[in-house]
């Protein structure tokens, strides 16, 4: 574990727009220095991705690009990133990823060139890697294409590198439909940061290549947005959700271990607890995110945010205008409302609101406070391995509910209640070495990882 | 003899150890396997899919009855096979090309397997040519094909005229899923049926594979 102290110790000092590592990229953005930005993030409509549709592909790309940038200028943005996430096949054809991220790039060159304003350009790449079979994470034609997309979206203009990663999820997705605490700690605590670790070095390694770029950050979307997705249709209980939202805060922290620097990515909810151990700034999403998905965080996301997101919006048309224009207006004026708090001296009043709008309505906001991100976020710097820190942060969190449970702060159903005492047992009785857990999952899951992927005997 | 409530309440309960012994015990004593199928085991997950449903369950506790159900048609099936019996469909399930999302189609592959279907799961970012191939090699009646991204989408309707183009279309049924497909949308580009989640997918395989009444 890198980091043993938190670099914001108080939650007072927990609040949007404002890291004590700021990132400066771009065309002269710097992000976490006191202002909160728009990220917008935009996708295709219902098409074929190839080689011969592929001229209405960038068709899309340049329209929404035109159309953000200009509601962006009409708006006074003081500044905006774009995020480009690759669709699989943009991965797999390294050349189409990079042709999209240069056109992204000349639009926020010519937005800066004629009207001065700020921005950056973050690229996603897809984590392609687990498609093959057998599963491959460090080397293999997959891993290949992903890395050739990480160079040529560099060498093409990306200013932020991002991605969201999925070693560990072949266990985890399990582990979650089978409400099993057991593995979703092995995938979280022993997996996933062996791979982050691996994945986060090439990463870095990349980003300080001939042309430089950002090493952002990653996500547990794959983990942690899969448990909120399956509990907003009632698939999973809400607190198994939010328990391992803060379990997996530290596979993503493993990023930040191995050069990551920020703005984590925006679907990391788990951002906060990141940003509250490393200092750096963070980009979330909420309420403006409903385009693409519902949640039950929809304030409280913002109230740490440096950037705010929309997670990702497909271009088509709405009564004022097509949807990432839209969207980018939304998060313009959410903007505006942080920022003008900031300037007056009512930040922190905001984000109480923003907080206490939503955290008792909700396991998964109530985890997401400043002070349950305090508390988690100390959680994992007390533990001495990654193992460690991810049953700590799992404790903290279920801990965090049942007190405010028992203080009548958050109302849980029968169900509920009888999920949380479950997880409570089954965080409490896991090994109390993580090559114990190794061995029982050799045995009982056999077949389902494969030890070699994660540098694993 | 077994007491064959206890194997209605152990895949009620998700617990597989119990089901797989009273299933060992009953077939033991002479008892009917198809009798088990239809008395005891189908029964138990028509609730536990009920349960589901209301919202008294959860996923968990639905896969752990698929789990203990499916441990014991282990048992069962093969007696069956032997005196004639066949399933009551043969799935063949994946996500399509481009598509990397798999966690909503190991829940349906999941779900109908503890409904008593036999299911091959391709995986995910699956191409046509492999439904067709397995189509072939299984005799499915049933294709499931899912979807998470809008952009994959178009690769159902392609999957679905590879399979008219093979000369398999007509011997399966074929059911869509996945968060941004529709009925609508099922019904555009050619499909038998849309399941809204997996419970639904069950209801709607075993109607779809149900012989048409004269």
């Amino acid at each position: 574990m890198k980091h043993s102290a938190l670099a914001i110790p108080e939650a007072t000092q927990l609040v949007f727009g404002r890291a004590p590592q700021p990132v400066e990229c771009g065309f002269g953005l710097t992000i976490g220095g006191g202002q909160v930005y728009p990220e917008v993030n935009f996708t295709l409509p219902a098409i074929t991705i190839s080689g011969d549709n592929w001229s209405k592909v960038v068709a899309h790309y340049e329209e929404m690009a035109k159309n953000i940038l200009k509601r962006a200028t009409s708006l006074h943005v003081p500044g905006i990133v774009l995020e480009f996430e690759l669709l699989p096949a943009m991965t797999e054809t390294p050349g189409w990823g990079a042709e999209i991220t240069a056109l992204l790039r000349r639009h926020l060159r010519e937005a800066h060139e004629e009207h001065g304003l700020k921005s950056a350009l973050r690229v996603t790449p897809t984590d392609i890697r687990a498609q093959g079979k057998p599963l491959e994470l460090r080397s293999g034609p997959a891993w290949e294409q992903l890395r050739r997309s990480f160079e040529l979206c560099i060498d093409a203009g990306a200013d932020i590198i991002s991605i969201e990663s999925v070693g560990g999820k072949e266990v985890h997705d399990p582990g979650l439909m089978y409400g099993d605490v057991r593995c979703i700690a092995f995938a979280l605590g022993v997996l996933a940061p062996r791979d982050m670790a691996w994945l986060w070095g090439e990463i870095t390694r990349m980003c300080d290549g001939s042309r430089k770029a950002v090493p952002g950050g990653d996500t547990a979307c794959g983990f942690a947005n899969t448990a909120m997705q399956l509990a907003h249709q009632k698939m999973l209980p809400e607190v198994l959700a939010a328990v391992v939202r803060a379990m997996s805060a530290v596979r993503s922290l493993v990023a930040f271990e191995h050069g990551a620097v920020g703005p984590s990515k925006d679907c990391a909810y788990e951002g906060p607890v990141i940003k509250a151990i490393t200092g750096c700034p963070i980009s979330m999403e909420g309420k403006s995110a409903a385009c693409a998905h519902f949640s039950p965080i929809g304030n409280i996301a913002a109230a740490m945010c440096d950037l705010w997101s929309n997670e990702s919006v497909q271009n088509v048309r709405l009564l004022s205008g097509n949807a990432p224009e839209v969207f980018t207006e939304m998060l313009a004026y959410d903007c505006r409302l942080m920022n003008t708090a900031s300037a007056s001296g009512g930040a922190l009043t905001l984000r109480q609101w923003l907080v206490d709008s939503d955290k008792h309505l909700s396991p998964q906001a109530m985890v997401l406070s400043p002070q349950a991100t305090i508390e988690i976020a100390k959680a994992i710097v007390g533990a001495d391995s990654h193992y460690h820190a991810t049953v700590s942060a799992g404790l903290a969190a279920a801990g965090l509910l049942r007190e405010c449970v028992d203080a009548g702060t958050l109302n849980l159903n029968k169900k509920e209640k009888g999920w949380l005492s479950r997880i409570e047992r089954e965080l409490h009785s896991l090994p109390g070495n993580e090559a114990e857990l190794l061995a029982e999952m050799k045995e009982t899951h056999a077949g389902a990882f494969n030890p070699a992927c994660y540098g694993l005997p | 003899m077994a007491d064959l409530k206890k194997l209605y309440d152990a895949v009620l309960n998700g617990d597989q150890k119990t089901s797989v012994a009273v299933t060992q015990e009953a077939l033991a004593v002479g008892i009917d396997p198809l009798e088990l199928i239809t008395k005891y085991l189908v029964p138990a997950m028509d609730e536990v899919g009920r349960r589901f449903e209301c919202e008294d369950y959860f996923v968990p506790e639905l896969m752990l009855s698929a789990r203990a159900m499916k441990g014991s048609l282990e048992l069962v099936r093969p007696l069956l096979a032997a005196s004639g019996v066949q399933p009551p469909g043969r799935v063949v399930i994946g996500t399509v090309k481009g598509d990397l999302h798999d966690i909503g189609k190991n829940l349906v592959a999941s779900m109908l397997e503890g409904g008593g279907f036999e299911v091959l799961d391709l995986g995910a970012d699956v191409p046509p040519e492999k439904f067709i191939e397995a189509v072939r090699a299984q005799n499915a009646n049933i294709v499931c094909l899912s979807a998470l991204l809008t952009v994959t989408m178009p690769a159902m309707r392609t999957t679905i005229d590879a399979l008219k183009q093979a000369g398999v279309r007509e011997q399966v049924k074929i059911m869509v899923g996945g968060a941004p497909v529709t009925s609508q949308f099922a019904e555009e580009i050619g499909a038998d049926g849309y399941g809204d989640n997996a419970s639904a997918a069950v209801t709607l395989a075993r109607t779809l594979t149900r012989p048409v009444e004269s």
